[in-house]
């Protein structure tokens, strides 16, 4: 039970992160991906301090005795599911498509469901259709 | 057209990652939103209560940030078309390459992992065309 409670505390603070950088506002995504037109470099900010504090934790963690690490944990995960290691053919296209997706939107999965609070009706459509995605997925992908 | 944010961006950034640092710490679970919201599509597991639970935590925020009485920094432009194309990609693609800007932007570069790497710099490169194929060229 406190699981799920910590899960849900954690989903908020993440969520409140996206909302203040600016992250899950679409159009600011989208003039950071706008290198050609008037570049706003605020999301490098944004990801260099995530990886800044995740990356620092994660070394201190690693230090401490009890906590699996994470490749460890991310290895047992996938040995589970779809077998893959290294840079294959799945990560590429995927990768590609996802991409395709996000610059023509500015909408990445977190953002897609902050913004189902929103009251903004566009973000009704895009999760509609993200969690299309996913249907897909597991109906091509897995058995 | 937006401005540079440096401040919001920072203390934005440090809330994600520590959020993703928490999760790990407290449940050694990978903050990547593309998997924990695909995990609540049936068939159902173990996995799936926390995941529900930390979706709702998503949710709450924005309610919990007008409380702060700051106007909500959120604005879509898109057509519905192009919305509804582009979350069937962002759904479909995000499972196919095993994650998304938290997933593999955020988690998997922070542990240096290179398949994260490679996958971010593709779907960094990519978006980036679709944007000046749509501002610029379209």
């Amino acid at each position: 039970m406190s699981k799920n409670i910590y899960a849900f505390i954690f989903g908020l603070l993440f969520g409140l992160g996206l909302i203040v950088s600016q992250m899950s506002n679409p159009n600011k995504v989208l003039a950071f991906l706008d290198v050609a037109g008037n570049w706003d470099p605020s999301l490098v900010l944004v990801m260099v301090s995530a990886l800044l504090v995740l990356g620092v934790s994660l070394r201190r963690m690693r230090s401490a005795a009890g906590v699996p690490l994470l490749q460890d944990r991310e290895a047992e995960q996938q040995s589970c599911e779809i077998p893959k290691c290294g840079v294959d053919c799945q990560l590429v296209i995927g990768a590609i498509i996802f991409g395709a997706g996000w610059g023509l939107s500015g909408i990445c999965p977190g953002p897609a469901i902050v913004g189902l609070a929103t009251g903004i009706p566009g973000f009704y459509l895009f999760a509609a259709s993200m969690f299309g995605g996913f249907f897909l997925f597991n109906r091509l992908h897995r058995k | 057209m937006t401005e540079i944010t440096v401040w919001s961006a920072l203390a934005g950034g440090s809330m994600i990652g520590g959020a993703s640092a928490l999760l790990f710490y407290k449940q050694q679970r990978i903050a990547g939103i593309s998997g924990i919201a695909a995990g609540i599509l049936p068939p159902w597991n173990a996995e799936s209560g926390w995941r529900l639970c930390f979706l709702l935590g998503l949710l709450s925020s924005a309610p919990l940030y007008r409380l702060s009485g700051q106007p909500l920094p959120i604005q879509i432009d898109a057509h519905p078309a192009l919305l509804a194309v582009a979350g069937l990609l962002v759904g479909y693609g995000s499972r196919l390459g095993g994650g998304c800007t938290s997933g593999h932007g955020v988690c998997g570069i922070a542990r240096l992992s290179v398949r994260s790497i490679v996958a971010t710099l593709i779907f960094m490169a990519t978006a980036g065309v679709a944007v000046y194929l749509l501002r610029h060229l379209l």
